[in-house]
């Protein structure tokens, strides 16, 4: 696929980019060279703030107004495009660099019509405009649209984020650019949607024969999209070469570390902590003439304080910034692995929360929509149920209707056997207390008029009734047991960073000692090593007080982490539930099974893609007999589509609702996968 | 709804409805006579009862003051503020926009300052002085338009808008800086928005971006703010209507208050106060129109 006789489609040397704050420059890119082969697909990976977007921003000529290149070249197919005129800017554009970012419902004009919209690309190289519409239609079948005439018409908030990205794909290819630039590309997508999408950049690519740089911090995505990576911290290419060198054999500390904090390879928290990254990111107001990494770094000596490391060479093409590269996989951990004490879970007492049938029916438009339909399941003291499946499965609904943010149309929820009223209004103060919840942004969680201390304040006042003297000891011993050191008690949380703005949310839930904790995506907004850090924090807390969480998430590999148990949701039904292990191990249910499929990892092979056919169906309309009929790549004849299939008991705490005999599942599923993709699957556009 | 509240406030201004319409000399008598006679001694309810009964067929009652049919004023003091109004907006809508886009493309420029602080300062004075000085300026001083706003009796079209262009600048005065304002946030929300960025990255050149991708989304808040002060032009111009001498619905309604002439008062607010929910519904509509995101959304 590559070719690395040609010229390099991009070529950057030294590049520096700085932005204007207060009157000063503040460096965000240091000095980064890289080249992309003509064809080739560059990963460029590593945490917010370490310069990626700009970067990217950078080889377009979009720099935000106060965004200035200061020294070094970009190079696009041969011709230095710093400095560009405007015309000439257009014309590059145009003809030669395209660019998709992370969310596609704000990358489309809300108020113009998809065809337009894609057909404004084929204007604007001199197509007229029936042509242009017809070269539409033909762009919008090649990135996979079912229904390109239909789509056509639409506007964007009436497609789903797959289809959206779809269209976005379609108007960054149709200008046939030698470079994509592919920014987050699938980060705000469900994991099935993702492999899609992925799936269709590959092939397109192998199509077209596009160079891409593909800015992710998913080293996932990475390892399966990606044929080099350049790692970035604070603006420094720190570490780069092969993915497969990199990301198995790291020669960098930052690498190192990053690929530690990823919860992989069947991770699971009562096996040892996660490591993490101590300290911060240097914030862009400091001068950094030594190595940026080292006062994070266990490695460091005072060399890599004093002077810079040059780029070492390891082997022709992996290279890496850091004096001691040969050591690097001797990083000292952060975190100690080993755990307080295990928690053992005994389930054959009363549960601590019981939850009966409960089904919640949405009107919406005059049609009902059918959120959750008689989910049941139960909790122990200090265990951690996941809920998982795609957006639309009813993983919200399900905690909100727990937590009583709203009524249930039917069903019961218990707290240690006593039925709880169903709305919050009318929950006593100890049950409220009790029922805490974490939410995935802290931003809009907390009140950003007030300063940290008076926040957790409240909450000790509201939830465990503690006010005056008695308050700041016990605010104090709130604040370190989720590790919020003093000085930011003072401070409001717009001034915090995210993690730390987790960690205040996380305060204010465990004010009142409650039991039962939901997490809801409490780490999707976080950086890998920040997530990490909250993840340790999590499970500490749970092995100390014995809280239950009801976790939610979209990465597997958290919720395989952090949970003991794991429930799938899809179109509102309890798809399977049972032991993390044995939900992930199989024999699972087709969905599990292509939900596990579905996600990109870090080592790579493992499971064949499963491709579901179609998108979720409306949850106004579920289909007939089992709901997951349409997609399902092991639908077995017409009971699939009559009957709905019983949740019944297939082993050991392991529920599954499948008309296929549980050992028939295991013989399918250890077969090899090629037979079983038939089903449904689009064929891609030749 | 709007009609109750109408009557409920004009029940509570103060005086008896007789004794104000014969004078502090009558006779108590008299009073009650003329009192059964208009039908307030009845109950409340009974008295709201039998006037929403005559509005529904178009009949807004007998002025107590000028003693002729309330509609037969109301009518031409409406059609008067109607026409203000026109002007005013065909003035400022097009001004403030052009303003407000354009302080919004030049961000931080001293030109956005400049039409930013302007905009704040004119909204800060009152009406009154604004006028006053408009007055000075191009009526007396200059002598380029006239002083009142009442044209005379058998004006042209042409001298009608010519006598309404001194009223109508102090209403853009007063509404220019806030609807600018508004334009402006607007675009620079658009201007930093992604699809502004896919725009542009297609190829697009500037202008057409502003054209097409921009201005699209930047003004939907605006026309919303603008409906809003359309009942403000119509029916809140007291001040600007007894400067200029203009014989508009305000000027009317503030008579009839002035002279205990409730049926007129009730009449004038509940006309003002419906012509403010029009403006209202109809901004709704072409905000709807507009915004595919509500035209659609029980589509899908």
């Amino acid at each position: 696929m590559t070719d690395r006789g040609a010229a390099p489609t991009l070529e950057l040397k030294d590049l520096e980019v700085v932005y204007r704050v207060r009157g000063r420059d503040r460096q965000v890119v240091r000095g980064v060279s890289f080249t992309i082969a003509a064809g080739e697909t560059y990963g460029l990976v590593g945490e917010s703030g370490c310069g990626k977007s700009t970067t990217a921003l950078a080889v377009v000529g979009y720099l935000a107004s106060n965004g200035r290149i200061r020294g070094g070249s970009i190079c696009v197919a041969g011709r230095d495009v710093v400095g560009l005129s405007n015309r000439a800017l257009r014309h590059l554009r145009t003809n030669d660099v395209s660019m998709v970012y992370q969310n596609p419902a704000e990358a489309l004009n809300p108020s113009i019509r998809i065809g337009e919209q894609v057909a404004e690309v084929f204007r604007v190289r001199g197509a007229g405009r029936e042509e242009a519409l017809e070269r539409t239609l033909q762009a919008l079948a090649k990135v996979q649209i079912a229904d390109p005439g239909s789509v056509m018409a639409r506007y964007p908030h009436q497609l789903s984020g797959g289809m959206q990205q779809r269209v976005v794909i379609a108007m960054a290819l149709a200008n046939d650019p030698g470079l994509l630039i592919l920014d987050e590309p699938t980060t705000s997508l469900d994991a099935t949607v993702e492999a899609e999408v992925l799936d269709l950049i590959q092939h397109l690519q192998a199509e077209f024969r596009t160079s891409v740089l593909f800015i992710t911090h998913n080293l996932g995505v990475i390892a399966k999209m990606c044929e080099r990576v350049g790692v970035l911290y604070a603006g420094r290419l720190v570490e780069e070469g092969p993915v497969s060198e990199v990301l198995k054999g790291p020669r960098h500390p930052y690498t190192v570390g990053l690929l530690r904090c990823v919860p992989r390879g069947g991770a699971r928290k009562d096996r040892g902590r996660l490591d993490t990254i101590p300290g911060f990111l240097p914030s862009i107001d400091e001068e950094l003439r030594a190595c940026v990494f080292a006062p994070r770094c266990g490695l460091a000596q005072d060399i890599c304080r004093a002077t810079e490391p040059p780029l070492y060479q390891i082997t022709e093409d992996h290279s890496s910034r850091c004096y001691f590269h040969e050591r690097a996989q001797d990083l000292p951990r952060t975190t100690p692995p080993e755990l307080g004490q295990p928690i053992l879970v005994d389930r054959s007492k009363a549960p601590l929360l019981a939850v009966k049938e409960l089904t919640k029916t949405f009107e919406q438009n005059g049609r009902r929509i059918h959120a959750l339909e008689a989910v049941s399941a139960a909790l122990w003291p200090g265990e951690t149920l996941g809920l998982v499946g795609e957006s639309g499965s009813g993983k919200t609904t399900f905690a909100r209707a727990v937590l009583g943010l709203f009524a249930p149309t039917g069903g019961t929820v218990e707290l240690d056997a006593h039925v709880l009223p169903p709305t919050l209004s009318r929950r006593t103060q100890a049950d409220v207390r009790e029922l805490q919840i974490v939410f995935q942004n802290p931003d809009s969680a907390l009140n950003r008029r007030h300063a940290v201390r008076s926040i957790l304040r409240r909450s000790l006042k509201k939830l465990a009734g503690i006010s005056g003297a008695p308050a700041e000891e016990r605010l104090l011993m709130l604040a370190g047991s989720v590790r919020l050191a003093e000085r930011y008690l003072t401070v409001r949380p717009n001034q915090l960073s995210g993690g730390l703005k987790q960690r205040v949310a996380i305060a204010r839930a465990f004010a009142g000692e409650p039991r039962l904790v939901v997490c809801d995506e409490p780490t999707s907004a976080l950086d890998v090593s920040v997530q990490a850090a909250i993840l340790n924090l999590l499970v500490d807390l749970q092995v100390q007080r014995w809280v239950a969480y009801l976790f939610i998430s979209h990465d597997l590999g958290v919720v395989r982490y952090i949970s003991d148990r794991i429930a799938v949701l899809y179109l509102g039904r309890l798809m399977e539930m049972g032991p993390a292990e044995v939900v992930f191990d199989g024999p699972h249910h087709p969905y599990t099974e292509a939900l596990l499929s579905a996600v990109p990892t870090i080592d790579g092979g493992g499971r064949a893609r499963i491709k579901l056919a179609g998108e979720i169906p409306s949850a106004a309309a579920p289909p007939t007999g089992c709901v997951f009929h349409t997609r399902c790549h092991r639908r077995i004849g017409a009971i699939c589509d009559e009957k709905e299939p019983p949740l019944v008991e297939v082993g050991p705490g392991h529920l599954m609702r499948c008309h296929i005999p549980i050992e028939e599942l295991r013989r399918l599923q250890a077969q090899p996968q090629e037979a079983a993709q038939v089903a449904g699957t689009k064929q891609p556009a030749a | 709804m709007l009609s109750v509240l109408v009557f409920a406030a004009s029940q509570l201004l103060p005086g008896d409805i007789g004794r104000n319409v014969l004078g502090p000399f009558a006779s108590p008598n008299d009073v009650k006579a003329l009192d059964h006679q208009l039908g307030v001694d009845r109950p409340i309810y009974v008295q709201y009862g039998a006037w929403i009964g005559k509005l529904a067929h178009g009949n807004l009652g007998m002025s107590l003051e000028y003693k002729v049919p309330v509609a037969s004023l109301l009518g031409p003091s409406l059609v008067n503020s109607l026409k203000l109004a026109a002007v005013a907006f065909v003035l400022v809508v097009p001004l403030s926009i052009v303003g407000g886009v354009f302080a919004a493309l030049r961000r931080g420029h001293w030109l956005d300052r400049l039409i930013t602080l302007t905009g704040l300062s004119l909204t800060a004075v009152p009406e009154f002085i604004s006028a006053i000085v408009l007055i000075l300026i191009f009526g007396l001083l200059l002598n380029w338009l006239p002083v009142t706003a009442a044209s005379p009796a058998d004006a042209d079209a042409v001298t009608q808008i010519r006598y309404l262009i001194l009223p109508g600048l102090a209403l853009v005065m007063v509404l220019f800086g806030y609807i600018a304002r508004m334009a402006r946030a607007g675009t620079i929300e658009a201007l930093e928005s992604d699809y502004t960025r896919t725009a542009f990255l297609k190829g697009l050149d500037t202008a057409t971006v502003i054209r097409r991708h921009v201005l699209r989304n930047s003004l939907l808040p605006t026309i919303a703010v603008i409906a809003t002060q359309m009942g403000y032009l119509i029916g809140g111009l007291v001040v600007i209507e007894k400067l200029f001498n203009y014989n508009g619905i305000g000027q009317r309604i503030y008579t009839a208050a002035l002279n205990k002439d409730f049926t007129m008062l009730q009449s004038g607010v509940l006309v003002v106060g419906i012509v403010y929910l029009t403006a209202t519904l109809l901004a709704d509509i072409l905000y709807s129109l507009l915004n595919p995101r509500i035209r659609y959304a029980g589509v899908e």
